[in-house]
């Protein structure tokens, strides 16, 4: 109080004969602060430029390794010894032998293959297998039982190599790692050295990942996330079947049709607070309504399309009134006054003007629906789930099948480290996925919209 | 606009996957512990594999809130198979018959030994007893004929403690804070936890006799002797092993309890401790030798086996030399096979019911 009025006292005595350009204390402290609040907003960039690019490095750097896979070719004799031991040629005979039937087979084809590259090892041809994977006799016997003929030939087999034995040749795993190891020895290494000289054992693009179905937790080599992709896709079906022309509707009415009284207000009110309930809450709604309610299927995309439509239908609402309230009074207003109906005001003029601002606000709201895990741990779409295809388009929104964030989920949980590196992977293709429909909404937004 | 087209459209498309759906499932459905569920996956990749029947789908989310989903009834929306990795308790099976769910089967698959491993390069943790976990973890020790809050912070302090206890040759302990990571409660891994550790030091320690005296009755003393502290030097891990994984991770004083087979995939980052001497292993759980192991189970609904195909076939084809052998896929992950597979085969095989 005492410095205001020492220096307030005399202000025009210390304005007086003084240039503008000669800075007094007082500006000069109001210029620093604008400086530093500069500095500190192009700070607070950098620091979220810092953390996108450690996230995205990040990302990229443990799951890139997932979109190659190893494979090593090997030479597997059908004994009809074992497979059709009366020569019978009887596909159902040849059926009856289970995959298990197929293992000593593999383990013959390897020690073959290996003898013949002439790397010398203490291995027993019984622990050699462990460099493939334990899916490699279903390959082999779903080959037979497409082709019963190949009984009794030698057939050249592309296998997945094990998991362990991948990430050797992706650097995850080394001779180190693996000295107490169970699964592979440091043994096993010297011998796919030798394989990958001959080029009998490479590593190539995986298509299977991205195409592919899960994989039991021996078998982390051979999982993908397509089956889960199917899954995401019938459900961003369902929820775009049903909340576009719920959401869109239900927006008209309240900004064209609903009078404006405490009802109405108090519909307003509750769709906001659903756009801010915890997405789990949804989950138990589903699980309560859906499935022990109204008997749908547990595990089925359409309960989880449901679910996510109830998620996304307040944010649909929202964005979707907003563009309708964007569209000026005037279009009705002309529309009207060359004697159209309400209805034909609303569906031949406002719809089509507000119609880039509601698809921008589906398409976000879609995008959140797809990155969504939480609601569908309740109704029994995550574990070993995602591990066929479904059989036609109608069966895909019954049979059991997962999402692609409850995949990444499933993966990140499991015991083998390949796993690990899977689910990196996964999250490489969703975020993709969610680029793509942002750029989309962003282009939307660019091209169609209107300003008035 | 195209409006009602779509809507009219939307509903119908809804109104035939509903009808889909209505109709009769034809995979077997499971759910239940995350310590079964590696093993019943194995096993559900195999089955579709190598027969006509779908592949089962099989949800984890722990042995008590698959045992709580299997008692909810029967019908073709409920669970067949419930895993779990502890036996199912009265209360349950009253729960289940409550809800029609009266004819159980129940099949054991083999046994499962529960490992106390830390960082690879942490503190030399190399050799437990039961006592030890005991005294750094209970809530409250015995003194005086009375109960005082367990004060121990360092893993050093807990010989001391237990020789003042009479205990003599205690393997030793390094100098490090008690941090332990132990399966939280809706894990079956959390009883036999309590039961086969903390249970059995707080006996060995005489702890449980000097508790008696003090008064408590057998239930109390039992209870008090389970009870662990809750100041933080005990953290209850709800998630996965891969949970306690990380956490073990990040503090490198970390002991946790993880189930063998997570271990065996995870030896580049995880060092084991013996248990009373001995190391864990498939041999080793096998004979009974380790002390903390215990039974793996699967709980069929009787009524569902004939309406939902494959799920007879499904629960043979587990248990099967094959599979659930000393040589099969599930004892190369992990699985300590049951010495009393062939019973458990004649069992499922005769649909032998619980409680018959």
């Amino acid at each position: 109080m005492t410095d205001f009025g020492a220096t307030g006292s005399h202000p025009h005595e210390l304005r007086r004969g003084r240039s503008l350009f000669d800075l007094d204390d007082r500006t000069r402290r109001r210029n620093r602060s604008e400086g530093a609040f500069r500095w500190l907003g192009i700070g607070a960039i950098a620091l979220s430029m810092v953390f996108i690019v450690i996230l995205l490095g990040t990302i990229v750097a443990r799951g890139l390794p997932a979109f190659t896979q190893t494979t090593i070719t090997i030479e597997v004799p059908l004994d009809a010894a074992v497979l059709d031991p009366n020569g019978t040629g009887d596909p159902e005979v040849i059926r009856s032998v289970l995959t298990f039937g197929y293992a000593p087979l593999i383990e013959r084809g390897l020690a073959g293959t290996v003898a013949a590259t002439g790397v010398e090892t203490e291995l027993t041809s019984s622990q050699l297998p462990q460099l493939l994977s334990p899916g490699v006799a279903a390959t082999l016997r779903d080959m037979v039982a497409a082709d019963p003929s190949l009984v009794g030939q030698t057939v050249q087999v592309e296998a997945l190599a094990s998991g362990r034995a991948d990430g050797y040749l992706k650097g995850r795993v080394t001779r180190e790692s693996l000295a107490r190891d169970t699964n592979l020895s440091p043994a096993h290494l010297d011998v796919l050295d030798a394989l990958v000289e001959q080029d009998l054992a490479r590593r190539a693009f995986n298509w299977d990942f991205i195409l592919g179905a899960d994989a039991s937790e021996s078998r982390p080599e051979e999982a993908g996330i397509g089956v889960a992709m199917i899954g995401s896709f019938y459900m961003m079906l369902t929820v775009l079947l049903l909340a576009l022309p719920i959401g869109v509707a239900a927006s008209i009415y309240l900004e064209e049709f609903a009078p404006q009284n405490r009802l109405t207000d108090l519909i307003e009110v509750n769709i906001s607070n659903l756009a801010a309930v915890p997405s789990i809450v949804f989950g138990i709604l589903g699980l309560a309504a859906f499935i022990q309610f109204a008997h749908l299927p547990q595990s089925a995309p359409l309960v989880g399309g449901l679910v996510l439509t109830l998620m996304t239908l307040p944010t649909i609402i929202i964005s979707t009134r907003a563009a309708l309230k964007a569209v000026p009074p005037s279009i009705r207003d002309a529309a009207l006054g060359v004697g159209a109906s309400k209805m034909q005001s609303v569906f031949h003029h406002v719809l089509p003007l507000a119609m880039p601002g509601i698809l921008t606000g589906l398409i976000i709201g879609l995008a959140q629906a797809l990155g969504e895990t939480a609601p569908l741990l309740l109704i029994g779409m995550v574990g070993f789930i995602a591990s066929n295809p479904p059989d036609g388009f109608i069966d895909g929104f019954v049979s059991p099948n997962s999402a692609m964030p409850a995949q990444i989920y499933e993966w990140a949980k499991r015991a083998d480290p390949a796993y690990y590196e899977r689910a990196w992977g996964g999250i490489i293709v969703l975020l993709l996925f969610l680029l793509v429909m942002n750029v989309l909404a962003v282009l939307l937004r660019r091209r169609f919209e209107r300003r008035w | 606009m195209s409006f009602t087209k779509i809507s009219v459209s939307a509903l119908a498309l809804a109104a035939v996957a509903t009808g889909a759906a209505a109709q009769d499932r034809d995979n077997v459905q499971i759910a239940g512990s995350s310590t079964v569920l590696p093993y019943a996956s194995i096993v559900a990749e195999a089955f579709g594999e190598n027969f006509d029947f779908p592949t089962p789908v099989v949800e984890s989310g722990g042995s008590s809130a698959g045992l709580a989903r299997f008692c909810e009834g029967v019908g073709p929306n409920q669970i067949d198979i419930a895993n779990a990795s502890r036996p199912i308790r009265e209360n349950e099976i009253e729960t289940c018959a409550a809800n029609g769910v009266e004819e159980i089967i129940e099949v054991r698959i083999g046994y499962d030994g529960i490992v106390f491993a830390s960082q690879i390069d942490g503190p030399a943790f190399d050799a437990f007893v039961p006592a030890q976990w005991w005294a750094a973890l209970a809530a409250e020790h015995p003194m005086d004929g009375g109960m005082t809050a367990n004060g121990l912070s360092n893993w050093s302090e807990v010989n001391a403690a237990l020789e003042g206890m009479g205990m003599t040759d205690l393997p030793e302990l390094p100098e490090a804070e008690i941090l332990a990571f132990i399966p939280g409660t809706r894990h079956g891994t959390r009883e036999v936890f309590e039961e086969n550790v903390l249970l059995q030091g707080c006996e060995d320690a005489g702890a449980y006799d000097a508790m008696i005296e003090a008064g408590l009755s057998e239930d109390d003393a039992e209870a008090a002797c389970m009870s662990v502290r809750t100041d933080g030097a005990s953290v209850d891990i709800d998630g996965d092993y891969t949970e306690t994984l990380a956490r073990i991770s990040s503090n490198p004083n970390g002991v946790g309890v993880f189930g063998l087979a997570f271990y065996e995939n995870n030896t580049d980052s995880l060092k084991v401790a013996t248990m009373s001497g001995v190391e864990p292993n498939t041999d080793t759980i096998a004979s009974g030798e380790y002390p903390v192991s215990r039974p793996l189970f699967f709980y069929i609904k009787n009524a569902h086996i004939g309406v939902i195909p494959g799920l007879q076939e499904y629960a043979s084809f587990f248990v099967s030399d094959q599979l659930a052998g000393p040589n099969g896929p599930l004892a190369n992950y992990g699985l300590v096979s049951d010495p009393e597979l062939a019973a458990t085969q004649a069992a499922v095989a005769n649909r032998t019911l619980m409680g018959h």
